[in-house]
């Protein structure tokens, strides 16, 4: 059969047609399964998911316990009988509990990669290259600019920055799942052993990371009842960087604005957002981890989907690799 | 992780570009140069002082050498990106694992390489280093040869840093600097307190100006009227004209040569001595030009002799330092003033003229004759105590300024960008604009920006009109709603206008600053663009 009659587009998201399943659907659908818990990729109101635990956990603390009609927590490496079609999960590297989905039918592999990344994260399990037919590659980094520095180097700065300016708080954009959560343990990770305050959005799921044993330390909430400006000099404070621009930013003194993201690589991207220090750190893959992966996997072909499909689709094309990109809709850059 | 000096400045580069505030961008220059040995960071301070000579190479070399390396197309998509050359060639190099494992350049080693190739193998070298360094070193080195770091950072800066660094007073370092070259590493062993301080060697340095204090209110009350000179407060540029043993410079007030900008008027120093006056265009015997057509002269590298013949320049002299050998300094403003009115007599009368004493009996009178000036080049009045030694700085006392009272305009709000550290929660930089266009079909046209002049409290009422009437968005800015029905109108004062080609409205204004908010006042009655005009006629 051909790779496009097991998985193509439709408006609701990826759809296996042998299996009767979408892949991370953006609108409510029967069943679904679901490689990450980010909102655009996980959403409520499906009939029945299947995902990894972690996953399932995370999808009921953002939208309550009845997200989904029923749930079925899928093992990594484990793998699941669907009508004629066989699923499994693999890790991913992207957040805590993401995978990648690899779709079996009648000899024919796909692996539906979601977003994923190769730099080490201590707060998730590393990505695991899968042999496939075909590769359903991310490409939110697909352009030879993005070339992500090591995670440590980029804390290293923040913690000299903290120390060129003690009487100053820092302020870490960093998204809620994840990110916050793997800026926090690099703190820990470099020797940063004071509190760190967070923003209430970051709490429920920076609770959940500890109590999967992803030690994160001490964090107190960055309220004004917990402390008065004077408690915030020297601090460093993590929140959606959507808070940045609100009033509640203004309970700290002299905040230097810093921002977690791998668009930060482009200066003119931290100019535009008033970033101060910017942090190139990633949840998705650089450019040469994106070119790495796609020859590790062995893949005949690759689809390209949600970000900057055609320099790595112009890529493939010089490496004599059969490539086109996948016109999915609903899927929001990392930072925007 | 361990930094090579390279690594430090390329880090040093990225975080000043991104620091907006004057102190965070100075606690950045003195730790660097705290921490980077010699002649790493005198070769860090040359290139941001703009004097680090680097032979440049043309942007269309550094496409040339990127395209032999890569994919033209995959090039194309990443310069659409990133939309600036040299940070597009910085990331996308291509680099080797072995390369990498290699030795990084020093900035030291950097310099040096650069400053010896030749023009046929400086791309080769250039691609050389590129092949060594790490991407925000690249870039760094890129900015070298290509010319202008842009990180804004004024030579100005660069040496308040310095003065920070060895606790000294910034008047010190910009007395020396003329007299030092790169990598100043007697400079730095003087301010850790290694070596005594440089001696100065060079001939025509530059002396560190004595500046004044605005008048404040209940200030004249306190003070003699006999005890002071007057003059007229010149709107030209502060120079100070230093010749020496045949060397001729002309300094800016903060002690940049600015010789090379004004040839004519360098051209005229035939004397041994140091004058302090504003530099004017016109011709002092007949006609003084205005601040706009000083501005034909200012921020050029080079000028043609159309534009000398058209504008030329010349000084209006209120200051002698020294004569010869003699160092003036120690006199009194009354000596001095005898021996420069002496002095400028024998100089090229269409080059240097002697700026008027401006009598006057009370400070009433004074008063008059501030508000109405001779000329509109006159901005105001100066006072000096006829017993004032010439000090640097800027000490409050022996001298002070007395500006004309500013213009205003009523302008209406049309754009808010959100500020930075203290202010980064809130909309605190406004763009404003007023009326132009036919009557029934008005539109709103920018006019100037300013992020001071109100209080806190004004400041919390801005931002949240500013949050409340928001249309859209980009990035850090909100496009406020503003049309004739409704809109905030902000009183705008400013020193003056130029005409400006860069705006839409073709007038750019001088130091504007919001000096009242008028909540009460319909955004259809703020002023038209006319009435701009009419001052930049006048």
């Amino acid at each position: 059969m051909r790779a496009s009659d097991l998985l193509h587009p439709r408006p609701e998201g990826l759809y296996c047609p042998p299996g009767d399943f979408f892949i991370d659907p953006v609108r409510p659908v029967d069943r679904a399964l679901i490689t990450h818990g980010h909102s655009d990729h996980a959403r409520s109101g499906h009939r029945s998911v299947l995902a990894t635990q972690q996953t399932l956990d995370i999808m009921g603390l953002r939208y309550g316990e009845g997200f989904a009609g029923t749930t079925q927590a899928a093992a990594l490496g484990e793998t699941i009988a669907l009508n004629d079609v066989t699923v499994t999960f693999h890790p991913a590297g992207h957040v805590l509990g993401s995978a990648q989905i690899e779709v079996v039918h009648q000899g024919t592999c796909i692996v539906a990669s979601g977003d994923y990344k190769r730099q080490r994260d201590a707060t998730c399990e590393p990505f695991e290259p899968v042999k496939c037919d075909v590769f359903i590659t991310e490409a939110t980094f697909g352009l030879p600019v993005f070339r992500h520095p090591h995670d440590t180097e980029e804390i290293a700065r923040l913690l000299k920055s903290t120390a060129q300016f003690p009487e100053r708080a820092h302020l870490v954009g960093a998204y809620a799942l994840g990110k916050a959560q793997r800026v926090m343990r690099l703190l820990r990770d470099a020797g940063y052993d004071r509190p760190i305050y967070i923003h209430g959005a970051l709490a429920k799921l920076s609770d959940y990371y500890q109590g999967q044993g992803i030690d994160l330390g001490t964090l107190e909430p960055a309220t004004v009842e917990s402390g008065g400006k004077g408690d915030f000099i020297g601090a460093v404070i993590v929140g959606p960087p959507s808070a940045f621009a609100d009033r509640w930013a203004r309970r700290f003194p002299d905040p230097i604005s810093c921002f977690a993201s791998g668009w930060m690589r482009i200066r003119q991207r931290a100019k535009q957002g008033g970033v101060e220090l910017p942090l190139i750190i990633s949840d998705h893959s650089d450019w040469d981890e994106l070119t790495a992966t796609i020859k590790e996997t062995g893949a005949e072909e690759i689809w390209v989907t949600h970000g900057r499909e055609e320099a790595l689709v112009r890529w493939c094309e010089l490496e004599g690799i059969a490539a086109r990109p996948l016109h999915l809709v609903g899927y929001e850059d990392e930072g925007d | 992780m361990v930094l090579t000096a390279m690594n430090r400045f390329a880090e040093l580069l990225d975080r000043l570009v991104l620091t907006p505030s004057r102190n965070g961008k100075l606690t950045l220059l003195t730790d660097y140069f705290r921490s980077v040995e010699d002649p790493d960071r005198g070769l860090a301070l040359a290139a941001i002082t703009g004097d680090l000579t680097i032979a440049a190479v043309k942007p269309a070399m550094l496409r040339t050498l990127v395209m032999e390396r890569m994919d033209p197309v995959l090039f194309g998509y990443s310069y659409d990106y990133v939309g600036d050359l040299a940070e597009t060639v910085s990331l996308v190099w291509p680099q080797s694992p072995a390369d990498i494992a290699n030795h990084e350049p020093t900035l030291a080693e950097v310099v040096a390489k650069l400053q010896a190739a030749s023009r046929s193998d400086g791309p080769k070298v250039l691609a050389g280093l590129l092949d060594s360094a790490s991407i925000s070193a690249r870039f760094a080195i890129i900015k070298l040869v290509t010319g202008g770091l842009r990180i804004g950072v004024s030579a100005r800066l660069a040496k308040q840093a310095l003065a920070d660094l060895g606790k000294v007073d910034i008047a010190e370092i910009e007395e020396l600097w003329h007299g030092l070259t790169p990598p100043y590493a007697e400079l730095f062993a003087w301010l850790e307190g290694k070596a005594e301080k440089p001696k100065k060697t060079a001939l025509a340095l530059f002396r560190p100006v004595m500046l004044s204090t605005p008048v404040g209110d209940g200030d004249l009350e306190k003070l003699d009227p006999t005890d002071y000179a007057a003059e007229w407060k010149w709107d030209g540029i502060r120079v100070q004209a230093v010749c020496e043993g045949g060397v001729r410079r002309l300094y800016s007030r903060t002690g940049d040569d600015v010789s090379g900008a004004f040839p004519d008027l360098a051209d005229a120093m035939d004397f041994s001595a140091t004058l302090d006056g504003e530099l004017l265009v016109g011709d002092p015997l007949q006609a003084t030009g205005t601040f706009s057509d000083l501005q034909q002269r200012l921020n050029r590298k080079s000028v043609t002799l159309k534009i000398q013949q058209q504008y030329p320049a010349f000084m209006r002299c209120y200051d002698v330092l020294q004569i010869g050998d003699e160092d003036l300094r120690p006199l009194s403003f009354h000596e001095r003033r005898s021996r420069l009115e002496a002095f400028v007599r024998s100089l090229d009368p269409s080059r240097f003229d002697l700026s008027p004493l401006v009598e006057f009996t009370d400070w009433q009178a004074l008063e008059q004759l501030r508000r109405k000036p001779l000329h509109p080049v006159i901005e105001g009045v100066m006072l000096k105590r006829w017993d004032s030694p010439y000090v640097a700085g800027r000490p409050k006392g022996p001298w002070f300024k007395w500006k004309r009272d500013p213009h205003t305009v009523d302008a209406v709000l049309m754009y808010a960008q959100r500020g930075h550290g203290k202010r980064s929660s809130f909309y605190s930089d406004y763009t404003f604009g007023v009326w132009s266009g036919p009557e029934g079909s008005e539109e709103l046209v920018p006019v100037g920006k300013a992020y001071f002049g109100f209080t806190d409290e004004e400041l919390r009422q801005i931002d949240k009109y500013v949050r409340d009437n928001t249309i859209e968005r980009f990035g850090p800015v909100r496009s406020v709603r503003a049309d004739r029905r409704q809109g905030l109108v902000l009183e705008v004062a400013f020193e003056g206008l130029n005409r400006s080609t860069r705006h839409k409205s073709g007038v750019a204004m001088r130091f504007p600053r919001i000096s009242r908010l008028r909540w009460d006042k319909p955004a259809a009655e703020a002023d038209r663009i006319e009435t701009l005009q009419a001052l930049l006629d006048r």
